[in-house]
């Protein structure tokens, strides 16, 4: 069979003596992090098996000249099984192997085998493998070890002792087999069921409605129609919840929405179109991938951020990877393809110190979710060449089964190429990746509930990326757009060729040969082949006129591009697997067949509970509060995480992440030019606070909205060319309180867009983000905080009028604009003095900030301004601190100074250094411009004080209401709190 | 006088081209893109050009190695052509990935395909990937890219980027030639000799090189990116310091221009 001649050979590649193993370094030192051994001695290698009739001598010059680095490395190769393989290199006796699990996406291996090939080389199959030599280590420690440290089991096998491995071909033969599932005889509980062991997760009366539509049309589905409906009805594509009926109660008025989204934040957009009337700046909204608006005459700009919560928690590598990865298809696959400029990552864990020993079952440890995330989103990031230029981190103990990973993609986009419309004819196409076994069920998993189980269920709904695959597809797409070869495209996401076709065909029709489908190995079934979620894929309509270019072009740069079947005017989904029909469904029964969602919705309102004067009499030093604040999570510097995304790749870089005398301090918003031959900035801010809507969910939203304005204003952005994202991250929305409090935040949305002209252009939400457990024989549920991410994309006439955050020279004088009030509730005073709950949650006035915005944007346009921040966690005293120690230099802030609306038996030096209220931006202004800024918000009436001055101090230092000095700290210090809590290796 | 135009090549993978493209471009250079593949498939589409621009990215997704694959793909397919560029009078520029390339090629460093490699660019000392700027001294005696530098500032982003030479006599060797052509220094004495510690030196390289040229002084290659400093926006203290229009890396894209004027 010829089979006989193929060997495995194994390279193992190791440090060479004179250079350190940082492989080993880094397990020994998570292992002492994550409590699993401490001290740790190993050595590492890593290493390649090479399948194929190989002679000794290809697979030598293949080691040395190909995969090893002979100035820094040393190899080993032998036969898989060879005793030299099994020698220990340190007097460790413990081995242990760590190998991608068949199927799973190895890029490294991937390459290599084209690599050798190239070579002329007849290798057949090629895998990486991780191997440890380990000190003697009893079961226990060493299970640990292989579990927290050296392997994630959603991926990763673990080999403990010698390899025996005897071939790397995965795959088996396919038979082909019609399934079909008798819907028709079962009742409600077995519907249930099905739904269930399925992993369909439809509910009941979405079972019902397919059972009778089968009955009308007397026969039973397949299983793929009955996957195709399961796919396009998930909450992942429908959103049916959110753009479902609900009845919700509040305070005893009740509303009635058809369709919630549509009724708030789309209709926020509609109104704020038609009020602006021949000034729309909106071209396409809550319609194509991402949503579209005018940048210049030439190129409009596209915006999208998308959730992967779920296999971020499983494997936060990989989640996050194929996160970005998919985010960046959204613009890509937005009219005829956008072409992406920049990312923006925006992440919840819990404490990454978190005691090993505290976590439930089934939970990674968060320092280790955090480490994997910021890799996936790096490695990613990084290989597409797109700019990470924006980001939060926020910490809460209760994300910790449940992080949550944002991710978003910006795109410019010619300006007449945002129509898409696939004709009747057209090649339906497919690029890219092959379909594999991976990714089954993402779309509808995503809409179940995490559980300490759900690894080994859904453990095929984790995957890894590839993203020169991507880089390779963005490359050879805008091409092809470029040349007009195309109708019409759109990504693969979840739900994979049954979502992409689905839509794409809704209002045509479309017959799917599914045989043609490249695989990555044989024997998936023709249902694993429509619902694979394997990355990188996107579905193209190309009329067969154009085919054969567009197939050249392909091929020229290495891009596989098939034809799966055609669009076809029968307004039916017809799917074919070789001669065999296997599917015929009619597209509007799949698209418009689901029936509504309805749902109940209350929210209650809870008083304040004012924060009890006596504990803030008893608080600590407001030098230490200041300090406890910087040094908290949420504030700390991110700059670890920072430094490791490329900022600057595409060179449009103009207000980097970080900014100051030292390039360390925390800008407000990053600033890019999509073209390089143009002045026109684009400007990215985002805004968050789920410690708000703990105690209001509506002032959540209203200031995670002022947040994201803010910060784009804050450096320079025209208030009237803010487009907003709406990203709902929330808990089990089945139960009326939780969906009721998500209705409230949607409220708050449209009240306050409407008010600044802001619109919502796209957005995109995740719910059922609880993590269940069982302890002690009980079933515990931890749900998320409510987490409203807003994110923002401003533009700047001309970049060269921005500004920064640091402060620029001594002498210079601080205005604090905006009013503060007593708005402790959700700060982070009360945060870092255990009194979180207690005080008035900040508000928000729409009108005033629309006022300040405007007057802001005059001010810095106008050349007025020599630095800007805005005020969020830790209110003036954190921002005063921020912008004197960005600058290197000290400030002087005199209390009385400040306008506020603080009642008298109120007042105190805490809430007009803590509060967080909101619209509220410290500013830096050269003596000679003091009049000239004041003026541009007396005449709006806008509150502005000069509340003190820069100076060569070297101290932040703050004067109370009684006249005397309440801090006085080094900025050296200051800083230092600031950097050390996340400054990791 | 006709426009030196400039060849920048790329591969799956590569991420810098345009803004490099664009950096030669500003500098009044004609150019053009092309992929690996078409250049395999026909080497004469090089005829025409004087400077061959390997730029930035990550080509074949540093698979393996950081260059690793695309190197071989050249000395698999393009010896000649890269030989030709050398003995002809023309310039070879290599940018991060490309420089990580052109030194796998040995058309920088001469070699024996690889086995006896005088030196490499491996992972950074700090074992991540970093963006940062960092302060460059350059020696400008052989180099023709760097005519009239001295010193510079300029973004680096790489997890690859740490030199090793495998004899420690070589740094002495190439220093004494001029072909150290660029080392990470502290401000303000832009000194190289002694200590240049983390993050001033952001990858810990021996000698604390950025960047090397060949004996003939046309062939360069650099970590750092002058690409991404050739408007003074791009600066990261642009808003708090007096600076001219054009950044400093466009100088190394006029001096390359200039060499045919």
């Amino acid at each position: 069979m010829g089979r006989i001649d193929v060997t495995l050979w194994e390279v193992d590649i190791y440090p060479a003596d004179s250079q350190p193993d940082r492989k080993a370094e880094r397990v020994a030192a998570e292992a002492a992090e994550l409590g699993v051994v401490e001290n740790l001695s190993l050595k590492t290698a890593r290493g390649f098996l090479l399948e194929g009739d190989l002679t000794p001598e290809q697979v030598l010059t293949i080691a040395e000249r190909l995969l090893a680095n002979a100035v820094v490395e040393r190899t080993v190769v032998a036969k898989v099984g060879d005793p030299t393989l099994h020698t220990s290199s340190n007097g460790h006796s413990q081995l242990v192997h760590v190998i991608p699990k068949p199927g799973v996406m190895d890029p490294v291996a991937q390459s290599a085998k084209k690599a050798i090939q190239d070579l002329d080389v007849p290798v057949s199959e090629v895998r990486t493998l991780s191997k440890y030599w380990l000190e003697p280590l009893d079961s226990k420690p060493l299970d640990a070890l292989c579990e927290r440290v050296l392997a994630n089991d959603s991926v990763e096998q673990v080999v403990v002792g010698p390899l025996n491995l005897e071939r790397l071909e995965v795959g088996s033969d396919y038979k082909f087999e019609l399934v079909t599932v008798p819907i028709r005889t079962l009742d409600d509980e077995g519907l249930e069921r099905l739904s269930r062991e399925g992993q369909l997760y439809l509910t009941l009366v979405e079972m019902q409605t397919i059972k009778s539509y089968f009955e009308e049309l007397g026969r039973d589905p397949t299983d793929i129609e009955l996957e195709s409906v399961a796919q396009t009805w998930s909450e992942h594509c429908s959103h049916k919840t959110l753009a479902g009926r609900i009845a919700y109660e509040c305070e005893g008025k009740q509303w009635q929405f058809e369709n919630m989204l549509k009724e708030t934040i789309f209709a926020a957009t509609v109104k704020i179109r038609e009020q602006l009337g021949d000034d729309d700046w909106c071209v396409s909204v809550f319609e194509d991938n991402a949503g579209i608006v005018t940048f210049d005459d030439d190129y409009h700009v596209v915006f999208k951020v998308e959730t992967h919560n779920h296999p971020s928690a499983l494997e936060p590598y990989g989640g996050a990877n194929t996160g970005i990865g998919g985010v960046i298809r959204d613009p890509l696959g937005t009219g005829l393809g956008a072409k992406p400029v920049c990312n923006t990552d925006v992440f919840c864990f819990a404490d990454p110190n978190t005691a090993a020993d505290q976590l439930p079952p089934g939970v990674l440890h968060p320092r280790r979710v955090m480490k994997g995330v910021v890799s996936g989103v790096r490695d990613y990031g990084n290989r597409m060449g797109i700019p990470t230029v924006n980001g939060a981190i926020y910490f809460d103990q209760r994300y910790l089964g449940n992080p949550l990973v944002y991710c978003g993609n910006v795109g410019i986009l010619p300006v007449n190429k945002t129509k898409k419309c696939p004709l009747p004819g057209d090649h339906i196409v497919a690029i890219g990746g092959r379909t594999g076994r991976d990714g089954i069920h993402g779309a509808t998993f995503s809409s179940a509930e995490l559980t300490s189980e759900s690894e080994s269920v859904s453990g095929g709904a984790v995957q890894i990326g590839n993203a020169i695959t991507e880089k390779m597809l963005l490359d050879v797409l805008l091409k092809a757009r470029d040349e007009g070869l195309y109708n019409a495209v759109t990504d693969c996401g979840a739900g994979g060729f049954s979502s992409a076709v689905g839509e794409m065909g809704e209002k045509l029709g479309a017959e799917v040969w599914l045989d043609r489908a490249p695989t990555k190995y044989d024997g998936l079934s023709y249902t694993e082949i429509w619902i694979s979620e394997a990355q990188e894929r996107m579905v193209l309509a190309v009329p067969p006129n154009n085919w054969e270019a567009f197939e050249a072009l392909c091929r020229s740069e290495g891009v596989e591009a098939t034809i799966l079947g055609a669009f076809v005017e029968t307004g039916r989904l017809v799917l074919k697997y070789g001669d065999e029909q296997v599917a015929d469904l009619a597209m509007e029964f799949l698209h418009d067949g689901r029936p509504p969602v309805i749902r109940k919705a209350t929210y209650e309102v809870q008083p304040a509970k004012p924060v009890d004067n006596s504990k803030l009499s008893s608080a600590v030093s407001h030098d230490e509060t200041l300090t406890r604040i910087l040094g908290s999570l949420n504030v700390a510097s991110k700059e670890w995480v920072i430094r490791q995304y490329d900022h600057e790749v595409q060179g449009g870089s103009v207000i980097k992440p970080l900014v100051g005398v030292e390039n360390d301090g925390p800008g407000d918003a990053a600033v890019v030019r999509p073209r390089l031959d143009s002045s026109r900035g684009l400007v990215i801010g985002c805004g968050m606070n789920p410690l708000y809507g703990d105690l209001d969910p509506y002032h959540m939203a209203a200031s995670g909205i002022d947040e994201a304005v803010r910060n784009c204003v804050a450096v320079g952005a025209d208030p009237a060319r803010i487009a907003i994202l709406d990203n709902f991250c929330w808990g089990y929305t089945d139960r009326p309180e939780t969906l009721g409090s998500l209705v409230r935040a949607a409220l708050a949305c449209y009240d306050v867009a409407t008010v600044l002209e802001t619109p919502f252009i796209s957005g995109k939400d995740s719910l059922n983000n609880e993590f269940s457990y069982m302890e002690g024989g009980e079933k515990q549920t931890i749900s998320i905080p409510s987490t409203l991410l807003i994110s923002a994309m401003g533009q700047v006439a001309d970049v060269r009028t921005c500004v920064t955050m640091d402060l620029k020279s001594a002498g210079n004088k601080l205005f604090l604009i905006g009013d503060t009030k007593n708005e402790l509730g959700g700060s982070h005073f009360c945060l870092v003095n255990d009194m979180h709950g207690d005080g008035h949650v900040p508000q928000m006035d729409p009108n005033v900030a629309a006022n300040t915005f405007a007057s802001m944007h005059r001010a810095i346009s106008g050349g007025l301004v020599r630095s800007c921040h805005d005020l969020s966690e830790g209110g003036l005293a954190v921002a005063t601190a921020e912008m004197a120690f960005a600058g290197g230099l000290g400030a002087f802030v005199d209390l009385r100074k400040v306008q506020h609306s603080i009642a008298d038996n109120e007042l105190g030096d805490i809430r007009l250094l803590f509060s967080e209220s909101n619209t509220r931006f410290l500013c830096e202004v050269s003596a000679n411009n003091a009049d000239a800024f004041a003026n541009c918000f007396a005449s709006n009436g806008i509150p502005c004080a000069e509340i003190g001055e820069a100076n060569e101090s070297g101290n932040v230092e703050f004067t109370s209401l009684a006249g005397e000095s309440c801090i006085n700290s080094s900025i050296a210090q200051l800083k230092s709190a600031w950097q050390s809590p996340l400054a990791w290796e | 006088m006709a426009k030196p135009s400039v060849l920048v090549l790329r591969a799956p993978g590569t991420n810098c081209d345009q803004e490099t493209q664009f950096a030669f471009e500003r500098a009044g250079a004609s150019t053009e893109r092309i992929h690996i593949n078409q250049l395999i498939e026909n080497p004469s589409l090089a005829n025409d050009a004087q400077i061959l621009c390997l730029p930035g990215g990550f080509s074949y997704g540093d698979d393996i190695a950081a260059g690793r694959i695309l190197a071989g793909q050249i000395r698999n397919h393009l010896c000649d052509l890269l030989n030709d560029f050398k003995t002809s009078d023309k310039l070879i520029i290599g940018i991060c990935n490309g420089f990580q390339v052109l030194l796998q090629t040995g058309v920088l460093l001469a070699d024996n395909f690889g086995e006896s490699a005088q030196a490499t660019l491996t992972d950074n000392k700090s074992g991540k990937f970093e963006d940062r700027w960092v302060y460059l001294a350059a020696d400008n005696s052989r180099c023709v890219f760097l005519k009239g530098i001295e010193k510079m500032y300029l973004p680096v982003a790489h997890a690859e980027g740490r030199f090793v030479t495998r004899e420690p006599s070589l740094l002495d060797t190439l220093g004494s030639s001029s072909q150290l052509a660029l080392r990470y220094c502290r401000p303000p004495a832009f000194a190289t000799n002694g200590k240049v510690p983390y993050p001033e030196n952001p990858n810990g390289s021996d000698g604390h090189v950025a960047g090397l040229c060949d004996d003939t002084g046309r062939v360069l290659g650099l970590m750092p990116h002058p690409e991404r400093f050739i408007d003074r926006t791009h600066h990261p203290r642009w808003t708090r310091e007096e600076l001219p229009e054009n950044g400093e890396g466009l100088r190394i894209f006029e001096n390359a221009v200039e060499y045919f004027s």
